[in-house]
């Protein structure tokens, strides 16, 4: 039971974060200089999403992440479709691992 | 007519669906392992697939699994989840300036699907975007989190070793699929990540900032400071 209350307390807080922004700023007008913040972000954070951890997927073996990291941004530079640049980083670090690297 | 439709079509729930599904491949052995780790630590099947079901937020689920194997107490667990998704503040509000105006009622419905991965597949669209396809992926992501923790905690195992590591990169190359495009678009854009990037590995590879705040921090900087040289730079443009 008391297992149960902590999940709904995490719950609670982990819903205050994703809801608030969303529900009072709706229909307002913000100055330009935070829209232009705002609409920054996406990009900010995928940066911010990737490195380091990326490079870390495997934390004893650097070369693990960097090889997939390669594979990752070859493929998204060459203008494959997202599913295709995930599926191709995971068949490219399963041969890597086959291969014994 | 008939154009109109389709790309309204292009951009509603399936669509969203569609635009999920590398989310969904991502968190099947992250969800796995939770379900896995989870039993390990001492969750019945129910309180997993419960704390999946209800707070469906990777980091700061497995960071409460190491808390109560420690023996942290409620409010620890509790603060320590806040803490992790402080981050979720800057995405729900840049979200806000992306999605289309709707009622309070339906946002507070899709706010509780916000991630990480949700909110990159849904921001980096171009033009705004629809309740619908916002809908559409994270009740795709959703579901694979849910089910595969249930899956984890029932076979007590996960993916073959070389799969498993394998699959690890899913989620950072769709971060990578996603930026890309955009990256090659616009320069703006490579300064972004960029800058972001360099701050967050300072912030974790030091050890300055907690992973949940180094990645708040290092996003906000770099999207305050660019803002703050592409405003400059048009100033110096006008004159």
């Amino acid at each position: 039971m008391n297992m149960v209350l902590i999940i709904i307390g995490m719950a609670i807080v982990t819903y205050i974060p994703r809801v608030l922004p969303l529900t009072v700023l709706e229909g307002k007008e913000l100055p330009p200089f935070f829209q232009g913040v705002l609409k920054n972000i996406p990009y900010a954070v995928l940066g911010a999403l990737i490195f380091p951890g990326i490079l870390f997927i495997q934390p004893d073996d650097i070369w693990f992440g960097i090889a997939g990291a390669a594979a990752a941004f070859i493929l998204a530079f060459l203008g494959a479709d997202v599913m295709i640049v995930v599926l191709g980083a995971i068949a490219f670090l399963s041969v890597y691992m086959l291969m014994g690297g | 007519m008939q154009m109109a439709a389709v790309s309204e079509q292009k951009s509603g729930f399936k669509a969203g669906i569609k635009a999920g599904i590398s989310i969904a491949v991502g968190y099947l052995p992250v969800a796995l392992t939770f379900g896995l780790l989870a039993k390990t630590t001492g969750l019945t099947l129910f309180e997993s697939v419960l704390m999946s079901l209800l707070v469906f937020a990777g980091a700061a689920q497995y960071i409460s699994l190491s808390l109560i194997a420690a023996g942290a107490g409620a409010a620890v667990i509790i603060f320590n989840t806040f803490i992790v998704n402080i981050r979720h503040f800057l995405m729900s509000a840049s979200l806000n300036e992306k999605m289309e105006p709707e009622t309070r009622a339906k946002k507070s419905l899709y706010a509780f699907g916000l991630t990480d991965e949700t909110f990159t597949v849904i921001a980096t669209r171009e033009g705004k975007t629809t309740t619908g396809f916002a809908l559409g992926v994270m009740l795709i992501a959703y579901g694979s989190w849910v089910v595969n923790t249930g899956i984890g905690h029932i076979i007590g195992a996960s993916l073959p070793e070389f799969l498993q590591q394998a699959m690890s990169i899913a989620l950072y190359a769709m971060f990578v699929g996603l930026l890309v495009p955009s990256l090659k678009k616009e320069m703006k854009v490579a300064y972004l990540a960029g800058l972001a990037a360099v701050l967050n590995s300072m912030f974790t590879l030091t050890g300055l900032l907690d992973t949940g705040w180094a990645i708040a921090a290092s996003t906000l900087i770099s999207a305050m400071a660019v803002e703050v040289l592409t405003g400059l730079r048009k100033g110096a443009a006008l004159k």
